[in-house]
């Protein structure tokens, strides 16, 4: 079943049998697993909370789903007791009832009918599309292997896929949360200091007295414990350093802004290191007892002096000095931020290495005010037998690469779907769990091609978004609103367990993941996997084994723990090995020495826009994540499309006007599909743009999103890959303006 | 460069990029209830002067728009009003602070009265006019007896009215254009002009045409005045003050403002009546018809301009 | 009792929780607001500034919209808050024209809306929607007239502003610079 695979826009499925099916779901839904709705108490209170933990971003904040008498979802508030939102949810959480309400959700599971010239998608029932994938994945392995299936997925509900493909047989699970987002500090920082950064990251901004951006937006990025604590740190006088070549929320926030040259940080933070050992403000101590490589850092970077890096930075050297003493003398309750999504220029490895080193000898790895040491509470796993062993794995398409990686890489499961005779390339299925490939990940038309040479797609998300126009077979999902999910078990200062339960059934014909990973075992002969009758028995068995339960759990959402070690902050002079080579804090990296990379960071320049182009710089705003939110009505109020930020200079140039459409072309002569608003902006630099990611949406059942802004994802189509650890650069592309309609040009 | 914008989106509807909460109801309504102030202004002075022979179209024949002018008026209001179930909540309660409210209390009196005073002289109008009842002949006579107390009411009721049609707009100090205390003035003298223009031009009789080309005059040099006094005060005023004036002075009112409301509505017609006194004949429908039209501009324009000038963003 | 705001512009990031919670708590239709986010930016690269407002009613002592309204409808209660009682506004309009911060909005079924210091939530001793949203915590909210409130305390340590005092209104939103 070859076919070529075209997009196709859900909005071609009849309109008539939506209605139909919605009549008869209602009717079905009682006996539904995990319900809460069969025993509802009859005298009810004006309110009703039920616990969740937010699903917007991957910060999975605790809350209350509030509800009225009539069964009305009204708002979801923070819950008091949760540390990564201490009672506060961001603007996306707080709006996360958009996600709930939303009427373009995917209502029924939707089959590919693909005559010639005449494609579209059907309606049918959860037992005809479920046997449907289970055919198909059942052929697959037969013919191919299990390995053959991969699993694209991001987002709590993903846990339970991922339980079923690795029951199934394949090791191929991924996500784009590494390779286009946290991937090079956590293999950075792994090479340093043994451990990764995490998520929620370890960084005690609370307490610091110095919190040193290397881009990060936070304020933009509204990842919510850090932008809490950050305000904390304002009011008690910390400084903030920020790095960026943009005006951030950040940088107008903070003492000190660096307005970097961009692709060049790597020199600064040398610099910074330079200063640093040369005054001698490192911290002796800590470095003698817990660090190797000092000597060859020293020799390193003898040359690396400001007035170097000022040469490439356009830092003045004076600041370099006074911002690298502001941080020493806060030493060690300081904290240069690792940042989160770090894929921007190929070296980006190394970049973070640049930074865990400068943390390194400010001390503050393992210090108050710096990075604490975080523990979480061991859920033990539900009894199931043990995963089969893979035979192959994505890597083969990769011999000798990416050793130090321990997760999958999104890009490298498409490479190794795309038949090449020098790879050993054998992918033949995927199955893509909330995550919009399209927007995730650069080069469309890589994905694309890896998509075409698939047999068979599964997409099972909530909304019709771009990557679902791809898939053989759709399965709708219900939001975190209407389902349980795992147990959120996240590192913390205090270990914590937190509680997602429904507050509402499921809209529409739409079902929960565990429901569709248990069904779906069924069906491949894998029950053995899913001995749980509801997921609630699952759950409560778990939450016995941590000395809580699901009835305990439902009426606090949030449960605290003790922590098993006294070791949050656990370097202040105490023995400690770390799990490096040297089991030391590598300065010098001899994992990295081993793999044939550089040990100590170097700066390398990077290519500047052509005439007439300027670099594509992104980021977030802080009401939208990516690309889920663009539909969702409570946020679009407040923000419906992005802009390009142009700096005014650049505008006059082009004669741009503020609030103006144009179109963006990019190196490689690829234009947005849909035109963007003109911001003329001091807060931009003359040779860059800006705009946020996750607008510019094709899918036209997307009633608010579609065609609102551009996709920045579209003209990422030059990727920096990182030799260490295989991450996508993104931001090597450079724009230009088309100031009248590419399509109208075209055609006259 | 200075940038200032809304990022969180305001998009409650009428109040951005520029305030556009009333529209034509509105500065209809205030041209109306100046006209029919105007009117009843003169009809009761006259009456009670005892001009009632020599100026007949002032006291009888042109009140009889005004009840009209009222009812449609009033009706424009109406249609303003977004929640209108709740229109009688108006006359719950009197609030001497809201000129919305004296406004509306003023209407509510001196629209019957302008009534009975029509209805008064409809006989004398319409000689073949048919009561029907008794009783109405009967009240005809009382209203025909008590006309002198009833002038007095409306001579009292027709100033506050025509004030009232001022100061509405420039009780709002949240708009910098409205902002000033000539508005007030401004805008009874243009409704005074606006009421002397319709009795000139339904009048037949030439030494009462003449009286109000006079009357006319006076009130359009005092429009002037005012109008010169209005800008000379704003651009010594607050910068938003100045950026309300700039609108009409090279911004995007001033062909209207200067064209149509100075030039047609005051100016023009100025020197026509003076032609006119000078005895060149003047067809008089054309100042009458262009001094109704600048007042009925001038109200669109001062309505539409003052919901663009804010103190912020 | 004077209840009053203080919002910090050293810490707010314009993130826009303050309206979608308010949204949400007030059930405020989707397309209308009742509080908003101002940005402003000065200067020129890489010479800038930003400062970055949630604003909303002032709850002005010195109330033009109160004034004016011609039913009553718009009112003052305790602690200074200034309410629109929807049955009894008639949507004349001439409060939304008297507001110099654009405070109001005509509600879809007619009435005009606008910030009630989430009144209801007030008195129940909890803050309102926004302030207790906030993840930067830079609204502060309580009663002028204690000393030992949220609101006095960084009123008597910080500095501060008021929007458009020019307009008379004395407003009762303070912003902290
Ligand atoms: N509201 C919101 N918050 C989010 C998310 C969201 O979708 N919405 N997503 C979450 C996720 S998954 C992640 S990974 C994080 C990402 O958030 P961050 O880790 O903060 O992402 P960055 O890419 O570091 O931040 C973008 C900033 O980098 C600057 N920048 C661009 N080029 C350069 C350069 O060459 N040098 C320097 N120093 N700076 C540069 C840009 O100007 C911009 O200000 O955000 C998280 N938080
Ligand atoms: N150009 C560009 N590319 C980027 C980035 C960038 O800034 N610019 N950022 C990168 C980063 S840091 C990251 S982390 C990734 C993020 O990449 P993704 O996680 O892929 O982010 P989204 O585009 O938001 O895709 C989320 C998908 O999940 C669906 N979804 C939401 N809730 C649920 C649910 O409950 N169940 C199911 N089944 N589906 C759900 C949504 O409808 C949507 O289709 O993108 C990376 N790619
Ligand atoms: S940071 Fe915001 S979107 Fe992310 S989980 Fe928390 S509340 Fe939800
Ligand atoms: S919620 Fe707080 S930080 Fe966000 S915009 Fe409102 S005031 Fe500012
Ligand atoms: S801000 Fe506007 S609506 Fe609020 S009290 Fe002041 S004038 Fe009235
Ligand atoms: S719109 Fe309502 S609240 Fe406003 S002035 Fe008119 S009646 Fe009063
Ligand atoms: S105080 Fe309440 S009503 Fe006013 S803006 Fe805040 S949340 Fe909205
Ligand atoms: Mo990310």
């Amino acid at each position: 079943m070859k076919t070529r695979r075209d997009f196709i826009k859900i909005s071609a499925v009849g309109t008539g049998a939506v209605t139909l099916g919605l009549s008869t779901v209602k009717l079905a839904k009682a006996s539904e697993p995990g319900s809460i709705f069969g025993k509802k108490a009859k005298n009810q209170v004006a309110y009703e909370r039920f616990p969740t933990y937010c699903e917007v971003c991957f910060w999975k904040c605790a809350g209350w789903t509030y509800k009225d008498e009539d069964g009305k979802i009204l708002k979801i508030v923070g819950n008091e007791e949760d540390p990564h939102c201490n009672g506060r949810l961001c603007p996306r959480g707080t709006g996360g009832i958009g996600m709930y309400y939303d009427e373009d959700r995917l209502k029924k599971p939707l089959i590919r009918v693909g005559e010639p010239g005449n494609q579209s998608f059907r309606e049918a029932s959860w037992d005809e599309a479920l046997d449907l994938v289970a055919k198909n994945l059942n052929k697959i392995k037969k013919e191919h292997g299990p390995e053959c299936v991969a699993l694209f997925s991001h987002g709590t509900g993903g846990k339970m896929l991922s339980h079923l493909i690795k029951a199934f047989g394949s090791p191929n699970i991924t996500a784009p949360s590494f390779a286009q987002c946290r991937g090079p500090r956590e293999v950075a920082f792994a090479a340093t200091f043994g451990e990764e950064v995490l998520s929620p990251e370890r960084t005690d901004i609370r307490d610091t007295k110095c919190l040193v951006l290397i881009g990060s937006h936070i304020g933009e990025n509204m990842h919510n414990g850090q932008i809490q604590e950050m305000s904390e740190a304002i009011d008690n006088g910390a400084t903030i350093i920020t790095v960026d070549p943009r005006f951030s929320t950040a940088a107008s926030h903070s003492k000190f802004w660096l307005p970097i040259k961009p692709a060049t940080d790597i020199a600064l933070l040398m610099a910074w290191i330079h200063v640093i050992i040369n005054e001698e403000l490192y911290d002796k101590e800590y470095i003698d007892k817990y660090a190797y490589g000092l000597d060859q850092l020293k020799t390193h970077v003898k040359n690396m002096t400001p007035e170097w890096a000022f040469g490439i930075t356009t830092i003045e050297p004076d600041t370099i000095r006074e911002t690298a003493r502001e941080m020493a003398a806060a030493s060690p309750a300081v904290i240069v931020h690792p940042g989160r999504h770090v894929t921007w220029y190929g070296d980006d490895t190394q970049r973070s290495r640049a930074i865990a080193i400068l943390n390194a000898l400010l001390g503050s790895w393992g210090r108050r005010g710096g990075f604490f040491n975080p523990e979480a509470v061991h859920l033990p796993k539900y009894p199931s037998p043990a995963y089969p062993k893979p035979q192959k794995s994505w890597k083969d398409a990769f011999p000798g690469q990416y050793n130090l990686v321990h997760e999958v890489l999104t890009t490298g499961i498409c490479d190794a779907t795309i038949p090449n005779p020098d790879l050993g390339c054998h992918l033949k299925s995927w199955i893509v769990y909330g995550t919009n490939l399209l927007a995730s990940l650069p080069d469309q038309k890589k994905t694309l091609e890896a998509i075409e040479n698939l047999e068979f797609m599964v997409v099972i998300d909530t909304m019709p978004m771009d990557i679902t126009g791809y898939a053989d077979v759709i399965l709708p999902e219900c939001t975190y609103l209407e389902r349980y999910d795992g147990i959120r078990s996240s590192p913390h200062r205090e270990p914590n367990i937190a509680l997602r339960m429904p507050a509402a059934e499921p809209k529409y014909d739409s079902r929960p993941n565990y429901w569709i990973a248990k069904e779906l075992g069924k069906r491949l002969g894998l029950e053995e996997y899913f001995k749980w009758n509801t997921f609630e028995e699952k759950l409560d068995w778990q939450l016995k084994k941590v000395g809580s339960s699901l009835e305990e759990m439902k009426i606090l959402g949030v449960k605290k723990m003790p922590r098993e070690y006294n070791d949050l902050y656990s370097l202040n002079g105490e023995d400690y090995e770390f799990n490096t080579n040297t089991g030391k804090i590598e300065l010098y990296s001899t994992e990295l020495a081993n793999e044939g990379f550089d040990p100590l960071p170097k700066y390398t320049p990077h290519p500047e826009p052509p005439q007439g182009f300027y670099r594509l710089n992104y980021g977030r705003a802080p009401m939208h994540t990516f690309s889920r939110t663009a539909n969702n009505a409570n946020l679009t109020a407040l923000k419906k499309e992005n802009s390009v930020w142009v700096n005014p200079r650049v505008a006059k140039l082009w004669d741009l006007k503020n609030g103006q459409y144009v179109w963006l072309k990019n190196q490689d002569g690829v234009v947005s599909s849909f035109p963007i608003k003109v911001r003329v902006t001091e807060r931009i630099r003359w040779d860059s743009v800006y705009m946020v990611h996750g607008f510019g949406h094709k899918e036209k059942r997307l009633s608010r999103a579609y065609g609102k802004g551009a996709s920045d994802s579209e003209l990422v189509t030059h990727v920096m890959t990182d030799p260490i650890m295989g991450g996508t650069g993104m931001r090597g592309n450079f724009v230009t303006f088309i100031l009248n309609d590419p399509k109208k040009e075209v055609a006259s | 460069m200075k940038e200032e914008l809304i990022v969180s989106g305001r998009m409650n509807p009428g109040i951005d990029p520029y305030l556009h909460i009333w529209h034509w109801q509105i500065p209809l309504y205030l041209f109306l209830g100046g006209l029919a102030a105007g009117i009843l202004f003169f009809t009761a002075l006259y009456y009670i002067l005892g001009k009632e022979k020599e100026l007949p179209t002032a006291v009888k024949w042109a009140n009889f728009i005004a009840p009209a002018a009222l009812v449609i008026g009033l009706f424009a209001l109406f249609l303003d009003l977004k929640h209108k179930l709740f229109f009688w909540q108006l006359y719950t309660t009197i609030r001497l602070s809201s000129p919305m409210s004296w406004g509306a209390w003023t209407l509510m009196l001196i629209t019957p009265l302008a009534f009975i005073w029509s209805a008064s002289y409809l006989r004398e109008l319409v000689p073949k006019w048919d009561w029907k009842l008794k009783i109405l002949y009967d009240f005809e006579a009382l209203v025909i007896k008590y006309r002198k107390p009833l002038a007095w009411a409306i001579i009292f009721l027709s100033i506050i009215l025509g004030i009232y049609t001022g100061i509405l707009l420039s009780a709002f100090n949240a708009r910098p254009l409205w902002n000033t205390s000539l508005l007030g003035p401004l805008f009874l003298t243009s409704g005074l002009s606006t009421g002397a223009a319709v009795i000139m031009w339904m009048s037949k009789d030439h030494a009462e045409r003449a009286l109000f080309s006079k009357i006319d005059l006076i009130l359009i040099t005092a429009e002037l005045f005012f109008i010169i006094h209005l800008f000379m005060g704003f651009l010594a005023s607050t910068q938003v003050q100045i950026n309300a004036a700039e609108l009409f002075l090279g911004g995007e009112f001033t062909v209207t403002f200067w064209v149509f409301v100075i030039i047609l509505g005051l100016v023009f017609p100025g020197i026509l009546e003076i032609l006119e006194l000078r005895g060149y004949k003047v067809p008089v429908a054309v100042p009458a018809i262009l001094i109704l039209f600048g007042g009925l501009m001038f109200r669109f324009i001062m309505v539409e301009a003052g919901q663009i000038t804010r103190y912020l963003y | 009792m004077r209840y009053a705001m203080a919002i910090d512009t050293k810490k707010c990031v314009g993130c826009g929780d303050c309206v979608v919670a308010c949204q949400t708590e007030n059930n405020v239709p989707i397309g209308y607001c009742r509080d908003w986010v101002v940005e402003n930016v000065a200067g020129t690269y890489p010479q800038l500034e930003v400062e970055i407002r949630s604003e909303r009613c002032n709850h002005c002592e010195n109330s033009p919209c109160v004034r004016c309204c011609p039913t009553g409808a718009s009112h003052i209660v305790e602690g200074g808050v200034v309410l629109v009682e929807h049955n009894k506004c008639i949507g004349c309009g001439a409060c939304i024209e008297s507001c110099p911060y654009d405070a109001r909005y005509s509600h879809p079924d007619g009435y005009v809306d606008k910030c009630t210091f989430c009144l209801h939530r007030v008195q129940k001793g909890q803050d309102p929607a926004c302030v207790s949203v906030c993840p930067t915590n830079c609204m502060y909210f309580g009663d002028l007239d204690n000393p030992n409130s949220d609101v006095s305390k960084m009123l008597a340590t910080r500095k501060y502003k008021v929007l458009a005092p020019e307009a008379g209104t004395n407003p009762q939103i303070y912003y902290l610079t």
